[in-house]
């Protein structure tokens, strides 16, 4: 059996952010589209780390890259959750189709 | 000679009233405004009266010349180091008369309105405008270039316009005065381009040197000269659309219809800018122009004494007809107007055949005197029955006896008996006529005869005709009978310039006009001819009597007489139709020929066009703004595609 190399890796992260994609763009309700936001961080996660292990070995770029996103994605998620709750209590909802009122 | 600040201050002490009146009296002090005004205008008076002394008799003559002397010049606005306008104080023989007639008039009328307009709603508003006017009108007379002159010679144009319009709340009134500012407007317009094309061949816009280069034989002069267009010469294109600017401001034939009409607004303002001094600018132009006229181009020359003969008999033939006074008095200030206009243009420059200049100049200066005076003395008698129209009036003669008095001695200084002002002025015009042009003469003189009869046609029905009654309705309007007798003919600051204005009017002719006022400067002894004068005088006094005999009594001989004339009386009545073929000409072929395209283009074309390019707009936005649906997950997906569609772009095309 071969050894897990970077294409596998990028199959991985490539199938995970479209599935956050197709969640992002599918779900209605706003903490699912969270949620779908937090893979396609995290696929882009899993790249950096792969290309750090394989391709620049004695460098640690990419590890402090996927550090710095993390810590910014618990801020986003503090950000949305707050507009998430706001939301709720002006519209009782957080389903997105119902939340349309700022069009032309 | 005074210093330059003192002689600018003559125009500015007016302007300084007008702005102090109109900016803060108006609202705190409103009954002191009247004496504010006359206070500065008397101050003005003393100077010009004392510029005038220094002019005449200590520092102006050198040699036996009269020089042409600038005491201030402020370099204003330069274009190019060869091309600036200069705003400068130019003292010659004729301004420092303009000067003493314009603040004397003015004086006059300031004092005389502290009675005619009390008690007046917009009193101050009066006095702030009179203050504009006199600014203006000085600043016209002192212009040393020709765009100076352009830029008060509009100033006067608006004063005009406000004082015609004072009573703005009568709509004749607003008529009038938008008709004043329009013909004079159009007629300004001529003038402007009057003003470029003289300027722009002498190189100057500076009066003397644009006077000597368009004079004496030089590059200038023969370029202007060969220049042609339509068959003219440039310079006498220059010259025509100058004078026609100055006839518009002066009433002439065919650009006279504003005047009688500008007999709206107050009658003193009648007096001092519709007889005195603002509707004599455009002789005061052709006079500054003179030389230019006389030397470089007779034929501009000869148009102007044409225009303004027949200007002064049409003119002189419509006051017969008119009843009422104060139109009476504006058609004889334009008959008078021509008489100067045709005195200048039957003059030559120098010595002895300038002597239809100094003639004009000095009918100018007497005419200003005793016009005033009637349109003065109208103003007390208006005040006194209110009316304007002349059957109201008669036998005021025991019950205003100064007004009518002062009156009287008008009347025959306009009609030109001895030894009042008029006839001395009238004489060395018709001497000029007589020896330059003998046409010209006889129309001179049958406008003489007409002169003094309708004068005394007026004075006639004012004074003597019939015992006066007043007209039941003012006795209405008034609440109490015996009101008329109880406020007599007037409070002593209209009786007191009355007085004196015609104590100048029976002296004013003995002036030696000759020795202070020429074309050239140097003196002009013009000898008085007693035969010579025969013919006029015999005239003009069969004139009064037919007056007399028509008018002393109240009767039907003038109705049948006017029956008899028929048509003519009725064309004379009616103005000769001028007015109703400027109606034609606007309403019926401007209108309809280029009114009415204008029209029809701007509201389809040009707004049609703007109205596409706001229906195009509005049907895109109406197309795309489905994009905008307010939906998250829409937008997400637009932001998706289009960053695939980078994606595409940049992995398989940019390379």
């Amino acid at each position: 059996m071969n050894a897990i190399g970077l294409p596998q890796i990028l199959f991985i992260s490539c199938a995970l952010f479209f599935i956050g994609v197709y969640g992002f763009l599918t779900r209605r309700n706003m903490i699912t589209m969270l949620m779908s936001v937090e893979l396609i961080l995290n696929s882009v996660n899993i790249n950096f780390v792969a290309f750090n292990k394989y391709l620049f070995a004695d460098k640690l770029d990419g590890l402090f890259f996927t550090l710095f996103i993390i810590t910014i994605a618990a801020a986003e998620a503090a950000v949305a959750i707050a507009i998430i709750i706001n939301l709720y209590r002006n519209y009782n909802t957080i389903d997105v189709d119902e939340v349309d009122t700022m069009k032309f | 000679m005074l210093s330059a600040s003192l002689i600018a201050l003559i125009p500015l002490l007016p302007l300084f009233s007008f702005t102090l009146i109109a900016l803060v009296g108006r609202k705190n002090f409103p009954g002191l405004c009247g004496i504010l005004g006359t206070l500065s205008l008397l101050t003005s008076f003393i100077l010009a009266a004392t510029v005038a002394y220094d002019y005449f008799f200590v520092a102006g003559k050198v040699g036996d010349t009269y020089q042409q002397l600038i005491p201030l010049k402020i370099n204003w606005l330069q274009f190019t180091p060869s091309v600036s306008i200069d705003l400068g104080i130019l003292l010659d023989p004729i301004s420092v008369m303009m000067l003493v007639v314009v603040t004397l008039i003015s004086l006059m009328v300031h004092f005389y309105s502290l009675g005619y307009m009390k008690g007046e709603e917009r009193y101050a508003t009066y006095y702030s405008y009179l203050g504009l006017f006199t600014f203006s009108m000085l600043g016209l007379v002192m212009s040393s270039n020709i765009f100076q002159i352009y830029m008060f010679w509009e100033l006067v144009g608006v004063s005009s316009y406000l004082l015609i319009g004072y009573y703005f709340d009568k709509p004749s009134a607003v008529a009038a005065s938008k008709k004043a500012f329009i013909v004079t407007r159009f007629a300004d317009l001529g003038f402007l381009i009057g003003i470029l094309v003289l300027s722009y061949y002498s190189g100057t816009l500076d009066f003397q040197t644009m006077i000597v280069r368009l004079t004496t034989p030089t590059d200038q002069l023969h370029n202007v000269v060969t220049a042609s267009f339509l068959g003219c010469s440039a310079l006498t294109w220059g010259l025509l659309l100058v004078f026609i600017g100055g006839a518009g401001k002066s009433a002439m034939f065919p650009l006279h219809i504003w005047l009688p009409d500008a007999m709206e607004g107050p009658t003193p303002v009648s007096a001092l800018i519709h007889a005195a001094t603002m509707v004599v600018a455009g002789v005061f132009l052709v006079a500054r122009l003179f030389p230019i006229y006389a030397l470089s181009c007779p034929s501009a020359l000869q148009v102007v004494t044409y225009v303004g003969a027949a200007s002064s008999l049409i003119a002189a033939l419509i006051a017969c007809t008119q009843t009422d006074i104060k139109r009476v008095l504006a058609y004889s200030t334009m008959s008078q107007i021509g008489y100067m206009m045709f005195a200048l243009g039957v003059s030559g420059y120098g010595g002895e055949h300038g002597l239809g200049y100094m003639a004009s100049m000095f009918h100018l200066f007497t005419h200003a005197m005793f016009k005033a005076l009637l349109f003065l003395g109208a103003g007390s008698v208006i005040h006194y029955v209110h009316s304007n129209e002349m059957k109201d009036m008669g036998g005021l003669r025991k019950l205003m006896p100064i007004t009518h008095i002062t009156f009287l001695v008008a009347c025959l200084a306009i009609a030109g008996i001895p030894p009042f002002a008029g006839f001395f002025s009238k004489e060395e015009i018709l001497q000029a006529a007589y020896h330059a042009n003998k046409g010209i003469f006889a129309l001179a003189i049958t406008t003489a005869a007409i002169t003094a009869f309708y004068m005394f046609r007026l004075y006639f029905s004012i004074f003597w005709s019939k015992t006066y009654h007043a007209a039941p309705a003012d006795h209405d309007a008034h609440g109490s009978h015996d009101d008329h007798h109880s406020h007599g003919e007037g409070p002593i600051t209209m009786l007191l310039p009355l007085l004196l204005l015609g104590a100048l009017s029976v002296g004013a002719g003995f002036i030696p006009f000759g020795k202070l006022v020429t074309s050239d400067g140097k003196a002009l002894i013009s000898e008085m001819h007693i035969t010579f004068s025969i013919a006029p005088v015999l005239l003009a006094t069969a004139g009064i009597f037919i007056a007399l005999s028509l008018y002393k009594k109240e009767n039907a001989t003038p109705q049948r007489i006017a029956d008899g004339m028929g048509g003519l009386y009725r064309a004379a009545y009616r103005k000769f139709y001028i007015d109703e073929l400027y109606l034609f000409i606007t309403k019926k072929i401007v209108f309809n020929l280029i009114g009415r395209p204008a029209a029809w283009i701007d509201r389809n074309i040009i707004d049609g066009l703007m109205n596409l390019l706001a229906t195009v707009t509005g049907k895109i936005s109406l197309l795309i703004k489905q994009l905008q649906s307010g939906k998250l997950q829409d937008y997400a997906a637009y932001y998706f595609a289009g960053v695939m569609g980078l994606v595409v772009v940049v992995v398989y095309w940019w390379r």
